[in-house]
């Protein structure tokens, strides 16, 4: 009896503790905060997380959550109204627009860099790739190696007559995005018969999944040629070749070159943002280079989600920016923050 | 009379107990069906503007582009019903034996082991097996299985063109390693579970160990073996991250089994995040839709085959 009477005094206790643990635990009267809620794209998610990170840190009463589902998950929400803003990598079409319920901005945040990797074994060198070679071999209509319109610009490197192996994404993505955009632009073949998406009918090769499955592949596959993000090439270091710009130079992808060819553009810089950069203008503009944009209402009916929205889109077009190149993203040039500006201030609330 | 009332059925003289107890369990039985009905429900409408523009024409167009609004299946079928039946052709002997090894001829101390890794097997997640696809699979088929198989069986069409590594073959192969678990560890207890007397009246009868197996164990578990297989070939069709590693993933139908495929459960997977329009949106349910109908289906025959055989085996008995 008695040894019973103690033990049920020490489970008691345990009790007492575990609940007294427990209410420790419990979030404590929160200070009034507002939730401004987001999703969208995947590829501009580490900056964007990093930006609403130190955005909250200054305004504590402002948390801004962002969720990466994929730009075509971005738009569906936003033109919904689901969510308090999208973001996407490609922009939204004409047809995209009217459905929605809201008229949308597109703002540009950052840029990003395609580039083409490739695994010629015994070949360290490093490639140049014209529009039309880049276009040819992702057609299948240049199936060697060793063909005039590669060798041609590559003088003394002996390229075997190996047949090519193109690798490309599988998952519907913005770089793809990005990279049928530029091939459509220079080869009006590829614009008549494939064209520009997120995924599209591949002529010819493989498809493997996000930016480590392509170079994964890549890197396998003797013979193999695939495309990447700039950022997940430099991350894990593989050498990448270089493409010609409208201007015939040959230049390397780099934050540097890539922010170029934004500068380039951004003399026909439409007044609603919604514009490809590929294949743009100017000296060292880098061609398969590429905005992503935030989508943000025109008109928001919670004034005080607009408020703190409008407010973080003037820090990130300011102190914002300087995160980009840390993260590897390429930062928007000067010319282009001016326009946003002006954009941002016609946001009501 | 009075000694059993429930043996007259659940509601003759059942106290509330029993009766409470019978439909809640009916309950939760009919919500089976209601499931089932539900997901054919939510497939079917959110593939409505698919259905309407393409109608059958879907289930055997071989063009699936983004661009032009062209959705076609077929690819995405023969993709998943032949890398399926490459893993059953290959796993279904393999299981077999093993199953019947442990359950017959191996003694305790191995068997049990044995049978704990291959359970253990089974529960190692599909993208771990993707992984070991792509790092070992996929290079040993391109450089290892491939120039055999070419020379060897070259002149079928099935092993002609180039090998890539990824490909139909290596997804039948990985999934034929995924699904082997299954197989074995079910047929093992079905096995096991053949009463002694069968094998006792065999061995008396002046049979050998592999007569006896062959003659009045398997027999006798067949249609628990059947079940097995069954089971094995559902996950195969439904299997997608690691079948995306290592398929190729292009929706082509080529004779050979070296060249890339792409399969149902992949595809959805890998556009749904960026489908961009309705229409692609639906179209991608709709594959999920036909996957479904394919489990049913294969289900169906299934419960067919099992039947048939079963009454085969009691005839055998008698």
């Amino acid at each position: 009896m008695v040894r019973k009477r103690i033990l049920s005094q020490a489970v008691l206790r345990m009790l007492f503790f575990v609940l007294a643990a427990a209410s420790m635990l419990l979030p404590q009267a929160a200070p009034a905060q507002t939730l401004v809620n987001g999703a969208g794209a995947t590829f501009p998610y580490p900056i964007y997380s990093k930006w609403f990170d130190e955005y909250y840190k200054l305004h504590p009463n402002a948390q801004i959550n962002y969720q990466s589902i994929g730009s075509g998950g971005g738009i569906r929400q936003i033109s919904e109204l689901t969510v308090d803003f999208g973001a996407t990598d490609a922009p939204m079409t004409d047809e995209q627009l009217s459905k929605a319920k809201t008229a949308i901005f597109h703002l540009p945040t950052v840029l990003g860099g395609v580039v083409p990797i490739y695994n010629i074994p015994g070949l360290s060198a490093e490639l140049k790739f014209t529009a039309k070679a880049l276009s040819g071999i992702f057609m299948g209509t240049i199936r060697k190696w060793n063909d005039p319109e590669i060798a041609g610009v590559n003088p003394g490197i002996a390229l075997p007559g190996n047949d090519i192996v193109v690798v490309h994404r599988s998952d519907g993505s913005g770089t793809t995005y990005c990279w049928t955009d530029y091939l459509s632009k220079v080869s009006p073949a590829w614009r008549a018969q494939v064209g520009r998406s997120t995924s599209v009918n591949w002529p010819v090769g493989l498809g493997a999944k996000g930016n480590e499955g392509v170079s994964g592949l890549v890197k396998q596959t003797p013979n193999a040629i695939g495309y990447v993000e700039l950022i997940y090439a430099t991350s894990i270091n593989i050498p990448y070749g270089t493409v010609q710009n409208s201007s015939g130079n040959f230049v390397k992808a780099s934050l540097e070159s890539v922010t170029a060819a934004a500068a380039g553009a951004a003399k026909n810089m439409p007044p609603d943002f919604r514009v490809s950069i590929t294949n743009s203008p100017g000296k060292n503009a880098y061609p398969i280079s590429t905005f992503t944009w935030l989508l943000v209402p025109q008109q928001f009916t919670d004034a005080t989600k607009g408020k703190i929205l409008v407010d973080f889109l003037k820090w990130m077009l300011g102190e914002g920016q300087r995160y980009a190149a840390g993260l590897g993203y390429a930062p928007l040039p000067p010319e282009v923050i001016e326009m946003e500006k002006q954009t941002i201030a016609r946001i009501r609330y | 009379m009075r000694l059993a009332p429930s043996l007259g059925g659940p509601f003759r003289e059942a106290n509330w107990g029993d009766r409470a107890l019978h439909i809640l369990t009916l309950g939760f039985a009919l919500s089976i069906f209601a499931l089932t009905a539900l997901i054919a429900l939510a497939l079917y409408r959110n593939s409505i503007l698919s259905i309407e523009k393409f109608g059958l024409r879907f289930l055997w167009g071989t063009t699936w582009d983004p661009v032009f609004e062209q959705f076609g299946a077929l690819p995405f079928l023969f993709g998943t019903l032949v890398s399926s039946g490459i893993a059953l052709l290959i796993a279904f002997p393999l299981g077999l034996g093993v199953a019947i090894f442990l359950s017959e001829l191996a003694p305790r101390w191995l068997s049990d082991p044995i049978a704990f890794l291959i359970e253990l097997l089974a529960a190692v997640p599909s993208v771990v097996y993707g992984l070991i696809g792509i790092f070992v699979l996929v290079p040993w088929v391109r450089d290892d299985l491939t120039p055999v198989l070419k020379k060897t069986l070259g002149f079928l069409p099935i092993f002609s063109g180039p090998s890539y590594g990824v490909g139909m073959l290596t997804a039948g192969i990985l999934l034929a390693v995924m699904v082997v678990p299954f197989i074995t560890s079910l047929s093992r207890e079905v096995l096991m579970a053949v009463p002694a007397s069968q094998r006792e009246a065999a061995l008396a009868l002046g049979a050998t160990r592999w007569e006896t197996t062959r003659m009045a164990v398997v027999p006798y578990a067949r249609s628990g073996v059947m079940g097995s297989m069954f089971l094995a070939l559902a996950r195969a069709l439904g299997e997608t991250m690691a079948v995306t590693m290592v398929i190729g993933n292009r929706p082509e139908i080529a004779a050979s089994l070296f060249a890339p495929g792409y399969s149902m459960a992949a595809v959805i997977a890998n556009e749904f995040t960026e489908a961009t329009y309705d229409l692609y949106l639906h179209a991608l349910v709709e594959i999920g839709l036909v996957l479904f109908a394919v489990t049913i289906v294969v289900n169906a025959l299934a419960r067919l085959l099992i039947l048939a055989v079963a009454r085969k085996s009691a005839e055998v008995q008698v």
